[in-house]
This record gives structure tokens, C-alpha cells and sequence, in this order.
């Protein structure tokens, strides 16, 4: 991994390609990079400060934090208020806030709320406790849903009667679809999530490609990766060709990982999803099979109807549909901060307004 | 039939102590207590002053003129308390010495306090104070006081340590975080964020090919070589220094800029990190610039001095992999900046809240 790091770091490597985007670009074009974590790197490593100025990137809702809402996070929230609930979670959506509180808030309050790295860490944990419910947040795109397939596997292999999900699983295609299909669209061409088509492999890409017209590229998350997708984008779009070319040749094989799509496909079931800044949009995320409902914390708890209101100042849907950048939004800053945010795109360290606020853009 | 009397049969009904582990009666007043001082804490730290067992110690102190008292504490709650290349003892004699050092002082005198958890294996607590003992005895310094308290289950975690510190600063050392003019360079003794990722990495159950290790040291001997080289041209050329521990390099130059009203521009390039250490903040979504270091100092430097500074910390054995990371500037006021690989800058800003794994 490390040789990886340094190669695809690789400073005159990445002029190199720099100059020959520039040598290929001679119109204005507009690139969306879909994934929260290509977002980051990109502000990171200040690429897009070294670009023609004729190319203009948009950050995409492709953060698992920022889209989840605010209903599903004030379920979250009151399920880790119940004293038999150990509530587990990836450590971003610690800090998320709902209607009026957030997870890290409940811990303090003496919630038992702990950060895990794995679905299979709450597994253990669900083991461990018999006299407790572990219930595990299970947030992410096509990424995360194979260990979270495992991880109610594996539960239901042990005979566990006290682990649950509370699941809030997108997909990205219908996103993607969604956007282009928007009367404003404004995306010429797509970075395409190298990790989602690691899981997935290419074959929505290729329809999509062929349907929109657009071209679409994996990429991998260093700047050399990302500036050589980029590459690859602007020839197509300068060509008139609209398809899928890999980048992300080291992890992304056309038909994906077999067995881990096989996983998700046995425990989950595509669903309709609302995302938060997008809508409800049809058959966009996952939920668990009704052979599976046991394991379902939203069956098993009886959460009932919860109704949630995000603040009027937050723009973050604009956002993640790549119609305004964070320093356009009257509350950047201001009202709006990593410590007192707003919405999710200035909470999740992969969310576009946290990365411009971090780089103090 | 006669009346046999076996002594072995009588038997007190009161029970026995438990053996195993720390109870409340260890904490003060008993005949627990008193055999825990006096059969663990005295020989652990066999130091004459300590050993008297008075409610303060009494030391001896010729100030020469010019020279200073420094004084400091510092608690230590860890979790995991062993880990790869230290324990919470080391953090607690080390963290303070530190403290002093980074403020010019040579440490003379510790105090060690510990709140201990009810039900703490005993064979644990002898590991812990066994750890103090050998990290004060390597560093030279004298732990001449200290105190023990057992808290119920539940009250806190395993073992807390308080340790606080009394050191000699040297006549004409002035260092501060204030002190921070445009043009000094900033060096670091080493790799950055070796002790938070082996700690992360025992709490996440992450192994790798080569285990991850706590860089704890003391560091008042190399303090001692930076002060003796900054002072050889005219004037003291030692700004400030600081150990960045908790929140790691950002934070620490965050504090410096502030102090100083003055930026500080630090190069992505320059910034060393081991290798596997890389690995695992990347694995875990880490910046290894905000993790915090138990072993490493920062050291602010005028310009001319830098070099040979530099050199002199390379030369000892805590600072082999010392390098120059930065300078100060009169732009950007109160601000880190970083200049990445490729050219562009951007600030560095504290996290938040804690560092969190994240999803993907």
C-alpha cells in the first residue's frame, strides 16, 4: 500500500499530467466528482487550484453522511436514549446532528453510544452483552453494505437475538441518474467512485455512459489518480466521446467482487430512499430482506413516525446536487461552522463544506 | 472417646482479604494501605526522601543567580494501559519530565499520585507502579512523594496517575511561546504520531506486519544539547519548545502562532512520518499531523542557528530523524499553513471535536 501512496503521490508525476490536461483542454467543461472522499483529496492537495481555469469541478452527494436524514438520524438518536441500547456506529455520524441533538450529545448524557470500525466489531459486542441490544448504524453506499451483509450474517449464524441495523444504505446510479436527469443540470462528465465499482464493477457506469451521453471514469483517491481521470475526462469531452474508461485499474474490475455483491444481495433488498439535499429517490438504497426483519432495529423497535425539520439557512441539498460551492451559502462560516454545523455537508470530514472550511477556501 | 483438638480445624469466620486484587481498604488507613506503600511504592522508586514516608517532602535546592524554579503537573488516563513500547507509567514520568524540558528546566523532584480502581488486579497495579519506577530510575529523576487513593468500581477508569514536577531553569533561558519572529525555523526530533496510532491501533484491534510502538522517552537530555548549542552564538537562539502530545504537531503550532501573532508555513514534504505509521492513518482516515507524540519535541530556532542545531539533535539518540519542518512568517497571523507536495497551500485547522475513524 505504501509503494502505492508514494507512486501515486509522486509530485512530478502529477505536473506532468497537469500539464497535459491544460496542453488538451480548449473549452469550458464541468466535472463532477461524485465521491465525498475524491471531494477531500482534491481540496487537500489543492488540485483544483492547479487546474486550467477552463474546468470546473463540483462536489457530488457522494458523502454517506451528509445524505442520510435528518428522520433516520433522530431514530438513531432515540434508540441510543434507550438504557437497554448499546448503539454502535462508524465514528462520523457521532457528531451529526439531527432535529435537535446528536449522538456524541446522547453519549454524553449517558447514552451508550460507541464508535466502531467494523459492523463485525458491533457483532462482537451484541456477543458479548446478551442482556443488551447492540444496534449498529448501518449508513454508506455500495461499500458498506457488503460488511454490513456480513456482519447480520454472521449474527444470525451465532443465533444472536440482540443485534439489529437501523439501515439507511444508498446506491449511487439512481443518484447520479437523478442529477443528470434534473432540468438544471449542469454535468458534462463524471469522476466516478473508484471504491463503489471495487464493490460494484462497471456495468451501471456503461449504461449510464451510453444513456447520458456522458463519460465516466473510476478514479482512485491520491492526486496522481485523480489528475490522470481527469485526464481522461477532458480527452473524451474534447473528442465527443461519452463512455467508461478505468483509472482505478489496481482495485476496480469490470464485474466488481463477486462475493462480496453476492453478500449483499442475500441480506438486502433495493428500496426507495430519501436522501437528505436530493429527495426521495425511487429504488435508491438498500433495506433488509423480510427474512432478515429480526435483525431490522426499525421492525424491532417500533419507532413509529418520526418528522424532522432542517434549518432554513442550510443549503446543503444545493450542495450535493452540485448547483452552488459552500462559500455561496450565506451561513458559511458564519452561522455554520465544523463546531456548530448547520447541515451534514459541514459535519462529515468528507462533506464539501467541512473541506473548504478546513482549508480555510 | 477422646477429645482430639486439631488446631489446623480452628479458623477465623471473618473472610479472608482477597489477595488478588485492589480494594477500598488499600486507599488509606488500613494494614492494606500501609503494606502497599511500604512493599510496592517505596522500593519501586527507592528514593531516600520518599522512603521516610513524612507527609511532605523536604529537599535540598542551592539556586545559583539567574536560575529558576519550573513547576508543572500532569494526569494520565490511557486506554489500553500496556501497549507496544510503554504503559501508562512511562507516560506519567516521561510526560512530566517533558513538560519541565520544554521550558528549559532540568528536573529535579517528582510527585506520584495514583486513583486506583476498586477491583484492579494487584499483579496490575505492581506492573504500573514497576514501570514508574524503572522510567524514573532511567531518567534520573526523583520521585520524593506521592500519594495513594482507591476509588469504588466504576468511578474510574483501571488507574489515573497524577505526577507533578520541580526543575532548575538555567540563567538566561527565556523560552516561550511568544517569542516567534518571522524567519525562525521550526525542526521537529522525529517521526510524528508514532504513540496515538500504536494506541489506536491496539483499540481497534488493527495489527500489521510491523507492530506499531509508543515513541514515550524522556526527552531532558536532548532539551539539554539544543539549549547548550542555541546558546553558542551571541544570545540565546532557542525560541521555544513544546512536545506535541495531544492534538499532535497541529495543534502545538497552532498555539505557537497564536502566542506569537505570527504564521507558520510548514512543508508536506519535510513532515516525517514512518512508514507504517502512514499506513495506518491512512487505513483509518487519520491526518498523522493531529495525532498526538509522547517522545518528540518541537523546537523553534532563530536562522542562523538552525543548522547547527539541527545537527546536534541528530547526533543524539532521540532525535536521529529531527528535521526542519517549517518556518515562521509575518503573513497569516495566528495560522498554520501547509504548502502541499504540489505547491498549493492550505491551513491547517484544529479538529473539532475527538479524531473519529471514518467511513470509507
Amino acid at each position: 500500500m505504501l509503494k502505492h501512496l508514494d507512486e501515486y503521490r509522486d509530485p512530478a508525476l502529477a505536473r506532468q499530467l497537469l500539464a497535459e490536461i491544460a496542453a488538451v483542454t480548449t473549452r469550458p467543461w464541468v466535472i463532477m466528482e461524485i465521491c465525498g472522499g475524491h471531494t477531500h483529496a482534491i481540496i487537500r492537495h489543492g488540485l483544483d487550484l492547479l487546474l486550467p481555469p477552463q474546468l470546473e469541478l463540483v462536489h457530488g452527494p457522494g458523502c454517506p453522511v451528509c445524505v442520510t436524514p435528518v428522520a433516520l438520524i433522530d431514530k438513531a438518536l432515540a434508540l441510543a436514549r434507550r438504557p437497554e441500547v448499546i448503539f454502535t456506529s462508524f465514528g462520523d455520524m457521532l457528531r451529526v446532528p439531527g432535529s435537535c441533538e446528536s449522538l456524541a450529545q446522547i453519549r454524553a448524557q449517558g447514552g451508550d453510544v460507541r464508535p466502531v470500525y467494523s459492523p463485525l466489531e458491533a457483532v462482537n459486542l451484541a456477543a458479548r452483552n446478551p442482556v443488551r441490544q447492540v444496534v449498529f448504524f448501518a449508513v454508506g453506499f455500495e461499500t458498506t453494505a457488503p460488511g454490513n451483509a456480513m456482519a447480520v450474517q454472521q449474527a444470525a449464524r451465532l443465533g444472536l437475538d440482540n443485534f439489529s441495523l437501523l439501515v439507511s444504505h444508498v446506491l449511487v446510479p439512481p443518484a447520479v441518474g437523478a442529477l443528470l436527469a434534473s432540468p438544471g443540470n449542469r454535468i458534462q462528465a463524471f469522476l466516478a467512485p473508484g471504491h463503489v465499482c471495487t464493490v460494484e464493477g462497471l456495468q451501471d457506469y456503461e449504461a449510464m455512459a451510453a444513456r447520458h451521453r456522458v463519460p465516466m471514469v473510476p478514479a482512485g483517491f491520491e492526486p496522481v489518480d485523480i489528475l490522470a481521470a481527469i485526464l481522461l475526462l477532458v480527452r473524451q469531452l474534447e473528442a465527443g466521446r461519452a463512455r467508461v474508461e478505468n483509472e482505478y485499474r489496481r482495485s476496480v474490475r469490470p464485474q466488481g467482487n463477486p462475493a462480496a455483491r453476492q453478500a449483499v444481495a442475500q441480506v438486502f433488498q433495493v428500496c426507495d430512499r430519501t436522501w437528505r439535499g436530493l429527495g426521495e429517490i425511487p429504488a435508491s438504497g438498500l433495506r433488509l430482506r423480510p427474512e432478515f426483519a429480526a435483525f431490522d432495529a426499525e421492525c424491532k423497535f417500533a419507532l413509529g413516525e418520526i418528522r424532522a425539520e432542517e434549518s432554513p439557512l442550510c443549503i446543503s441539498g444545493a450542495i450535493l446536487r452540485g448547483e452552488r460551492k459552500p462559500p455561496g451559502c450565506p451561513a458559511f462560516g458564519k452561522e455554520c461552522t465544523p463546531a456548530h454545523p448547520l447541515g451534514a455537508t459541514m459535519v462529515s470530514s468528507e462533506g464539501a463544506c467541512a473541506a473548504y472550511m478546513l482549508a480555510k477556501r | 472417646m477422646s477429645l482430639q483438638v486439631k488446631p489446623e480445624n480452628f479458623g477465623c469466620p471473618l473472610p479472608a482479604a482477597d489477595e488478588d486484587t485492589v480494594q477500598l481498604a488499600h486507599g488509606g488507613g488500613s494494614r492494606l494501605a500501609a503494606e502497599l506503600i511500604e512493599q510496592t511504592m517505596v522500593p519501586a522508586f527507592g528514593d531516600p526522601v520518599l522512603s521516610r514516608l513524612e507527609d511532605q517532602a523536604v529537599l535540598e535546592a542551592q539556586l545559583d543567580p539567574g536560575e529558576r524554579l519550573a513547576f508543572t503537573t500532569d494526569s494520565f488516563v490511557v486506554d489500553p494501559l500496556f501497549f507496544p513500547g510503554g504503559s501508562i507509567g512511562e507516560l506519567a514520568i516521561n510526560g512530566t519530565i517533558n513538560d519541565l524540558a520544554m521550558g528549559g528546566a532540568r528536573p529535579l523532584y517528582l510527585s506520584v499520585a495514583l486513583i486506583i480502581e476498586e477491583g484492579l488486579p494487584l499483579a496490575t497495579l505492581h506492573r504500573v507502579v514497576a514501570a514508574l519506577g524503572a522510567a524514573a530510575q532511567a531518567a534520573g529523576v526523583r520521585v520524593v512523594t506521592g500519594d495513594t487513593k482507591v476509588v469504588g468500581r466504576g468511578s474510574c477508569d483501571k488507574i489515573f496517575i497524577n505526577t507533578s514536577g520541580i526543575g532548575v531553569v538555567p540563567a538566561g533561558v527565556t523560552l516561550s511561546a511568544a517569542n516567534l519572529q518571522p524567519g525562525d525555523r521550526i525542526i521537529i526530533s522525529g517521526t510524528m504520531a508514532d504513540h496515538g496510532m500504536a494506541i489506536m491501533s491496539c483499540r481497534q484491534g488493527l495489527s500489521f506486519a510491523q507492530p506499531l510502538t509508543s515513541d514515550t522517552a524522556a526527552l531532558h537530555q536532548l532539551t539539554e544539547v539544543i539549549l547548550t548549542v542555541a546558546a553558542k552564538p551571541a544570545g540565546q537562539a532557542l525560541r521555544a519548545m513544546r512536545d506535541p502530545t495531544r492534538g499532535g504537531v497541529a495543534a502545538v503550532l497552532t498555539e505557537l502562532a497564536r502566542a506569537s501573532r505570527v504564521g507558520v508555513m510548514i512543508s508536506e514534504e519535510t513532515l516525517p512520518v514512518a512508514g507504517p505509521v502512514k499506513g495506518a492513518c491512512e487505513i483509518l482516515g487519520i491526518d498523522p499531523l493531529f495525532v498526538a507524540n509522547e517522545g518528540k519535541l518541537l523546537a523553534v530556532v532563530a536562522p542562523e542557528a538552525a543548522e547547527e542545531v539541527l545537527r546536534a539533535m541528530r547526533n543524539h539518540p532521540l532525535g536521529r530523524q529531527a528535521a526542519i519542518i517549517g518556518e515562521v512568517t509575518a503573513a497569516n497571523s495566528g495560522l498554520v499553513a501547509l504548502r502541499t507536495a504540489l505547491g498549493p497551500e492550505r491551513v491547517i485547522d484544529l479538529p473539532s471535536g475527538e479524531l473519529l475513524p471514518r467511513i470509507c
